[in-house]
């Protein structure tokens, strides 16, 4: 889900149900405006001079007078009470509620590193694109970028904030339905600004813990030869120079953590669903999907690629 | 008032010949020479304004075809008409073109070319200036479109925000064409800035005092006292900081070396704000004189209408963090910034109600021109509507940098200033050709330009709220943003067609139009009291001016001013504040320096890119046209003091 009009978090309540108060006393004035026009386009008034012009009576003339001063009394009215309307939404906006949950964002060109913090370092975990959180608890999201400006939007919980070099800023929400709601970089960011899309996963808390708990574990040992060779061919071929799996020695940070990869929806900043097709398509030539990605195309032969996603599909 | 030649008796009655032998002297002084010499040297202010508005309409239509590329592109989810770095370039010099080469410099023209006339003035007050503008422009179009022609074209949008566009994340020249363009587009609308004030303070006709001018000349001069704010600040950020960081290695906006990469959104949003009203505020000022003519009545609100751009121009400077919501500035910052950017309605919507209640109290007439007023109120107060909804941080965090934007500004842009526009092309093109536009053909240009518009942008604000960033290449099939891409596609389809009948309707009816006559609308302007097109001297004889509506409210025996030179170029020069008569002065004579100073500019800031050493050379070779140029300007009898300007005002 990915819309402005269906806020399943009180911060996105707030600016909604101002949205439809906007829309409908700023709809109310255009339609005025337009009917004021064309009867005033329909006008036969005036009576014509000697010199050419229509001239009106004293009466007409001070009813002008009264139509302007109203109208322009009514706009103020108007504006003030919009503006004191949205102070109180920006005040809203502004409480910063305790007990968060806080994940950390980066923004990559061209996606998303979210590293959930934990007072116990083996219990920090850091994922890409997919971002779990419980329903109904405040979740902070720490931002920061790696390179350029991104800005992080999930329009179904909260308006967007940028990310931004040299600066750490921070967004807040409480998803209050579970669901799946998708969100997608809205600063212009280069080349793939268009598919740097992220997920936020609401769950029940339990469930939440659950997935928390098992993320945390290092990638499970491949069992059999196929995804041994898999995991050689990830550790021995271009792969760990840029990607992570916990439990092995590849700990590059320059691209997505892949430990849990296998259990995440989508690949690619949420470019391509995750099967096998996609996976292998990606991982043989990125560049079809997402033109000028840092990732560069494979030179694997087919029972190294074989192997490689049997061993990647184990790491869920 | 009485003329301040004394030599001619009251009651003289001037013989056609007469006339005919002053005009043919007149017209021998101010006349450019002959030729393509002619062409190249002029310093006239309507053979000046003719090209910008040429040149700028030109623009108009390249920034047209870029949008139709990006809206084929955008049709259908997944499209594969235009790669991501191709697109990155077409949207980038759609918006760098229609803002810097198009919007700004059209109104510029427009003032260029009749301030001059609606003040009764014979010219600009520095005409070689004009003309150093106008090359200075032609240099920076010229640029860009080599440049994107040889995929060199920028590509970080027309923000370009660093460190997208800073040397490490913009490596090659891309970014250096956006930053030196946006240099000549600087030089461009702070020459034309400068003239307009000038010649507005200081040339306008005897008895024009302030509160008589034409609402479109004080749009124009409190628009040009504007650029003289704002532009220095781009000029600061692109060209000194920005084009420092890429070519010497300043790090003004680098957060690892201490720079800091906000600090370019507030130095471009000091002038991208108040750019905007630069281009919409002499847009508004070109609807009053429309509806006084097809309501026959005089606009009711003078001075409200006045106040209201003065107002206008001083809320425009406190708006500029409204588009920085999104950025970590405190809140209450924030909030001062909500307040000025609602509060800056309420003066445009005075001039609306204004215009309304002129309308209301007349007995209007539809002709293309007034159709066009019309279609500016249906659509701009829905783009002015969606600015107020904008100015919440709240919503504003939510709509920002989607397509709910691109709607909106699209809505002011194309609303508030290119239907103004269109409305003035039908209402002055005789008085710049001779000839009218075809109604018939306008009709068809009105319905379906309107149409166009509305079709394609109206669904982009849904679309935005959707979900759907700006400037993003593609779109996936599953978020749903197909079918109201499509819809917008299919409207920009609708806007090309009434683009080509209006390019159309231009060109035929310069030919074929019907011959217009002096003032063919019975207007009240003095630009409708020559000839049309304009002689080269402008008017004949001066008018004194005793009214707000010189042409309406003629002074009894329609007094001119005499007594100035008419065998060299000698003009006159009034009080800024009552337009007294105060001096007479010599005008500069036809130069092709302009273009020599315009061309070594061109050498400076383009040769700049490659290397700094350029600067040195560039600026040394202008300096010797510099020279010349003021050289060939001076005069001994350059400025006369009247002594007493024994004539009182009317």
């Amino acid at each position: 889900m990915h819309s402005f009009f269906h806020p399943t978090s009180p911060q996105a309540h707030v600016v909604t149900t101002l949205w439809w108060w906007m829309f409908g006393v700023g709809g109310a004035v255009w339609l005025i405006v337009v009917i004021a026009m064309l009867y005033a386009a329909r006008a036969r008034r005036g009576e014509r001079g000697d010199d050419g012009l229509l001239h009106v009576s004293e009466s007409t003339h001070h009813a002008m007078e009264r139509t302007v001063i109203g109208a322009g009394v009514v706009t103020v009215v108007i504006l003030l009470a919009f503006l004191a309307y949205d102070f109180s939404v920006g005040e809203a906006l502004a409480q910063h509620p305790d007990r968060a949950l806080t994940i950390e964002l980066t923004g990559h060109q061209w996606w998303w590193e979210a590293t959930y913090e934990n007072p116990d370092p083996s219990k920090r975990i850091t994922t890409a694109n997919e971002i779990h959180v419980p329903v109904g608890r405040p979740v902070q999201i720490k931002l920061r970028s790696a390179d350029v400006i991104h800005s992080f939007w999930v329009p179904n919980l909260n308006g967007k904030r940028d990310l931004i070099p040299g600066y750490v800023s921070s967004q807040w929400f409480t998803a209050d339905t579970a669901g799946m709601y998708r969100g997608q970089c809205a600063e212009f960011c280069g080349l793939q600004h268009a598919k740097m899309a992220l997920y936020i996963i609401a769950e029940p808390a339990a469930k939440f813990d659950a997935w928390l708990a098992a993320s945390a574990t290092t990638a499970p040992l491949p069992t059999d030869s196929a995804t041994r060779f898999g995991e050689q061919v990830f550790l021995t071929a271009s792969c760990a120079v840029c990607h992570s799996i916990a439990g092995t020695p590849a700990m590059a940070t320059v691209g997505p953590n892949l430990t849990h990869i296998a259990s995440r929806r989508t690949i690619a900043a949420g470019t391509l669903a995750n099967n096998r097709a996609n996976l292998t398509g990606w991982i043989v030539d990125p560049q079809a999907f997402k033109p000028g990605t840092l990732m560069p195309k494979s030179t694997l032969q087919p029972a190294e690629l074989q192997a490689l996603i049997a061993y990647l599909e184990t790491l869920k | 008032m009485t003329a301040p030649d004394a030599n001619l008796p009251a009651d003289v009655t001037l013989t056609d010949a007469a006339i005919a032998e002053e005009a043919a002297t007149l017209d021998a002084v101010w006349r450019d020479a002959p030729g393509f010499w002619g062409w190249l040297t002029s310093v006239d202010h309507k053979s000046i304004g003719k090209r910008y508005l040429i040149t700028a309409f030109l623009m108009f239509l390249a920034g047209g075809i870029e949008a139709a590329m990006m809206r084929a592109q955008l049709a259908r989810p997944e499209n594969a008409f235009l790669g991501p770095d191709r697109y990155n370039q077409i949207f980038t010099t759609h918006g760098t073109t229609m803002m810097f080469l198009f919007a700004v410099p059209v109104m510029n023209a427009m003032g260029l070319y009749f301030v001059p006339l609606m003040v009764g003035a014979r010219n600009v007050a520095f005409p070689r200036l004009n003309a150093f503008g106008y090359w200075c422009y032609l240099v920076g179009v010229v640029f860009l479109y080599v440049s994107l022609f040889v995929n060199m074209g920028p590509d970080t949008g027309w923000t370009a925000y660093v460190p997208l566009s800073g040397p490490q994340f913009a490596p090659g020249h891309r970014v250096d064409v956006w930053a030196q363009l946006v240099t000549f587009t600087e030089i461009a609308a702070l020459a034309a800035a400068v003239n307009i004030i000038v010649t507005t303070f200081k040339m306008r006709a005897p008895g024009m005092s302030l509160n008589r001018i034409p609402i479109f000349v004080w749009a124009q001069l409190v628009v040009s006292f504007m650029i003289v704010f704002a532009m220095p600040a781009v000029a600061t950020g692109s060209t000194i900081m920005l084009a420092a960081d890429r070519a010497v290695d300043t790090q003004w906006f680098n957060p690892a070396e201490g720079g800091d990469s906000l600090l370019w959104q507030h130095v471009f949003w000091f002038f991208g704000h108040p750019e905007v009203y630069i281009i919409f505020l002499p847009a508004l000022g070109l609807i009053t004189p429309i509806i006084e003519t097809f309501s026959r009545r005089r606009v009711f609100g003078y001075s409200a209408l006045v106040l209201a751009n003065i107002t206008t121009a001083f809320f425009a400077f406190g708006l500029w963090v409204h588009h920085m919501f999104a950025t970590p500035i405190p809140e209450l910052g924030q909030s001062l910034f909500t307040a000025a950017s609602t509060l800056i309605a309420i003066p445009t919507g005075v001039q609306i109600f204004c215009w309304l209640v002129t309308m209301w109290s007349g007995r209007p007439r539809f002709t293309t021109a007034m159709l066009f007023v019309l279609g500016f109120f249906f659509t701009f107060v829905i783009g002015g509507i969606t600015g107020v909804m904008l100015a919440s941080v709240g919503f504003d965090q939510q709509a920002h940098d989607t397509f709910f934007v691109v709607a909106h500004f699209h809505y002011v842009l194309l609303g508030g200033a290119v239907l103004p526009l269109m409305a003035a092309f039908y209402f002055w093109y005789p008085k710049v050709t001779g000839r009218l536009l075809s109604e018939r053909l306008g009709k068809w240009h009105f319905w379906l330009f309107v149409i166009g518009v509305n079709v394609t942008f109206f669904p982009m604000h849904i679309l935005g709220l959707e979900g759907m960033p700006r400037r993003v290449y593609t779109y996936l099939e599953p978020t749903g943003w197909g079918s109201l891409n499509l819809l917008a596609s299919l409207g920009a389809v609708v806007i090309a067609i009434s683009v080509v009948i209006f390019v159309v309707n231009l060109v035929k009816s310069y030919w074929v139009g019907d011959v217009a006559g002096p003032d063919p609308w019975s207007s009240s302007g003095l630009e409708w009291a020559t000839s049309s097109p304009a002689p080269s001297y402008n008017f004949l004889h001066t008018p004194i001016v005793g009214s707000r509506h010189p042409l309406w409210e003629p002074i009894a025996d329609a007094p001119v001013l005499v007594g100035l030179r008419t065998d060299r170029r000698e003009v006159l020069l009034t009080t800024t504040f009552d337009a007294r008569p105060d001096s007479r002065n010599h005008h500069p004579n036809p130069s092709i320096w302009p273009l020599y100073v315009a061309l070594c500019m061109g050498v400076t800031f383009i040769g700049s890119i490659f290397s700094p050493y350029f600067i040195l050379g560039g600026i040394g070779l202008a300096f010797i046209g510099l020279a010349a140029w003021a050289w060939q300007s001076s005069h001994p009898a350059g400025h006369e003091l009247i002594a007493a300007p024994e004539a009182e005002p009317v």
